[in-house]
């Protein structure tokens, strides 16, 4: 498998997406905002097609809108970002306007797909470059804010007491989280980010109450999917991010069925 | 020594006057018990002290100084609204969160830090308990737990924010009697606020009584009488003293026992933790 350039390329590119992925959704967990890195997908795809309008290639306009939309939800307020109704009806609006930048660019109609699904068989070296280049700002921007985000995620009123400027934090978590969507977008798909964002630190979570312990098993988590999708995908010609998808959703529900049988034992 | 005064303070949230000329003195060690009706600016005081809301007019002091955030002598229990029910977060790394939690960087534990963090942990017995996760934990435990890292770093002045909502009797006093014992032994003066008086009534100095932008300090005999809480809740207060137990009855009802069960009603419960595991 492996003596296909596109095969060393897609696993490349999905063992760096994935990293980074499992690394910022332990914190979109923990904070209980996975709902915004959904959102924020979706905000993408409007900016990805919108770039295809004017030429651009779709990473920046995916990367412009949600950098904008995850700014622009974490200053308007710090409680913004939970509310479910405004998010979803913004989250569709902008579906609706990536459909309309789709309807005046026809020819873009053929990459809708890929946007929407992913595409990771059709990497080159340049996307590896980008997205390896991407993966390194997103985690040096995580690891600076890293430790008065915990603090603000676990216990906002006590961090906010103790002088760490939660409006801050939480804006810069939630640009953390764009870079990492648009990422991640580019190996399963603006609809199918919470693959490798939600469904590995959720499972690491069930198995693990430590942080460092389970900030480590959401990223092995993430990789594992990604990579055994992919060969999963190579023998079965099934599209790999539905095979992500899948390992994704049988790991979290094995966790989830694990935890509550050992909560039943323990009485 | 004075801890905390207040000299003709006015404060306010967004257009509600909270607390208007309000005066008072508390001194070092003492025990106050904080109370008055829902929304009578009990959270309020505590981030007036805490450096996080400006008074409109007058001054705060906390030990002399104006409140500044990230005060290091003050140990903060908020009151919890925020704890997500599948928090699945070990509580002794929860606790380690929040020291040094406002700097930058990665988050590092060291071995003074550890010591600190164990050491409170024994003084409020919740060495056991900070192995497990916090959604595993019920209301009494974690209430125990939160209350080992508002020890931390030997403060001298501790908020205590509702510590006993939606705990039982059981464990509101098993709360109460660490508070008490570990302040008495560390000379740290403490606010405690709460919806009932009855169970703090042999632990607190003194109470101050919030209501209607006043608030009201003193020894219980005199604040917690009829003509001070019906100026106080604004409504006809009568006070009923029964052999230890004070009850604040307004037209026949209890008034702390009506706005403690209405508060129950909010979902803040966790008494079980299991019931989050699907």
């Amino acid at each position: 498998m492996f003596a296909y350039e596109f095969m060393t390329n897609a696993f490349a590119a999905a063992g760096i997406v994935a990293v980074v992925s499992g690394l910022v959704g332990y914190f979109l967990v923990m904070r209980g905002q996975t709902f915004a890195g959904h959102a924020l997908s979706h905000i993408g795809f409007a900016g990805a097609t919108g770039a295809g309008l004017i030429g651009l290639a779709p990473l920046w306009g995916l990367l412009a809108f949600t950098l904008a939309a995850g700014i622009v939800m974490g200053v308007l307020s710090e409680r913004i970002s939970n509310r479910d109704v405004a998010i979803g009806v913004v989250l569709a609006l902008a579906l609706g306007f990536g459909l309309l930048f789709l309807h005046y660019y026809t020819s873009f109609a053929t990459q809708a797909t890929a946007l929407l699904f992913g595409n990771v068989l059709a990497v080159d070296h340049t996307m590896i470059a980008t997205l390896a280049m991407l993966g390194v700002i997103t985690l040096a921007a995580l690891a600076a804010i890293m430790r008065p985000l915990i603090f603000a995620s676990l216990q906002p009123e006590l961090a906010e007491a103790k002088g760490v400027p939660l409006r801050f934090v939480s804006t810069a978590f939630l640009a953390i989280v764009a870079l990492a969507v648009s990422a991640c977008a580019q190996i399963v798909g603006v609809l199918l980010v919470f693959t490798l964002m939600v469904g590995p630190p959720a499972a690491a979570q069930r198995v693990t109450t430590g942080l460092w312990s389970g900030l480590f098993v959401s990223a092995l988590l993430a990789l594992a999917e990604a990579w055994l999708g992919l060969t999963m995908a190579f023998y079965t010609d099934w599209p790999v991010s539905f095979c992500i998808a899948l390992l994704s959703a049988l790991a979290y529900f094995a966790t989830l069925s694990a935890g509550t049988s050992h909560a039943h034992a323990a009485g | 020594m004075s801890v905390v005064t207040l000299d003709h303070v006015t404060l306010r949230i967004g257009t509600r006057k909270v607390l208007a000329d309000v005066s008072f003195n508390i001194e070092a060690g003492e025990f106050i018990g904080v109370l008055g009706p829902n929304g009578a600016g009990k959270t309020t005081l505590m981030r007036a002290i805490l450096g996080l809301l400006g008074p409109e007019s007058g001054s705060v002091k906390v030990f002399g100084l104006k409140p500044h955030r990230g005060n290091p002598v003050i140990g903060y229990l908020p009151q919890l609204r925020t704890v997500l029910p599948d928090l699945r977060v070990r509580g002794r790394d929860f606790i380690a969160s929040s020291l040094n939690g406002e700097r930058w960087g990665l988050p590092s534990v060291n071995q003074h830090d550890r010591g600190m963090i164990e050491e409170t942990l024994d003084a409020v017995g919740a060495r056991d308990l900070a192995a497990r996760p916090l959604s595993d934990m019920s209301g009494g435990e974690r209430q125990r737990l939160l209350l080992a890292q508002a020890l931390i770093g030997s403060p001298k002045l501790l908020l205590l924010d509702e510590p006993l909502i939606s705990l039982d009797a059981r464990h509101q006093e098993v709360v109460i009697d660490v508070v008490h014992k570990v302040c008495r032994e560390r000379k740290i003066t403490v606010l405690f606020s709460a919806h009932e008086l009855n169970q703090l009534l042999g632990t607190l100095d003194r109470v101050l009584y919030l209501g209607s932008g006043q608030a009201v300090l003193g020894p219980v005999d005199e604040v917690v009488t009829a003509p001070v809480l019906s100026r106080l809740y604004g409504t006809d207060i009568q006070v009923l003293r029964t052999d230890g137990h004070i009850f604040v009855m307004s037209r026949g009802r209890d008034v702390e026992r009506t706005d403690h069960l209405h508060d129950h009603g909010h979902g803040h419960g966790h008494e079980h933790g299991h019931e989050h595991h699907h």
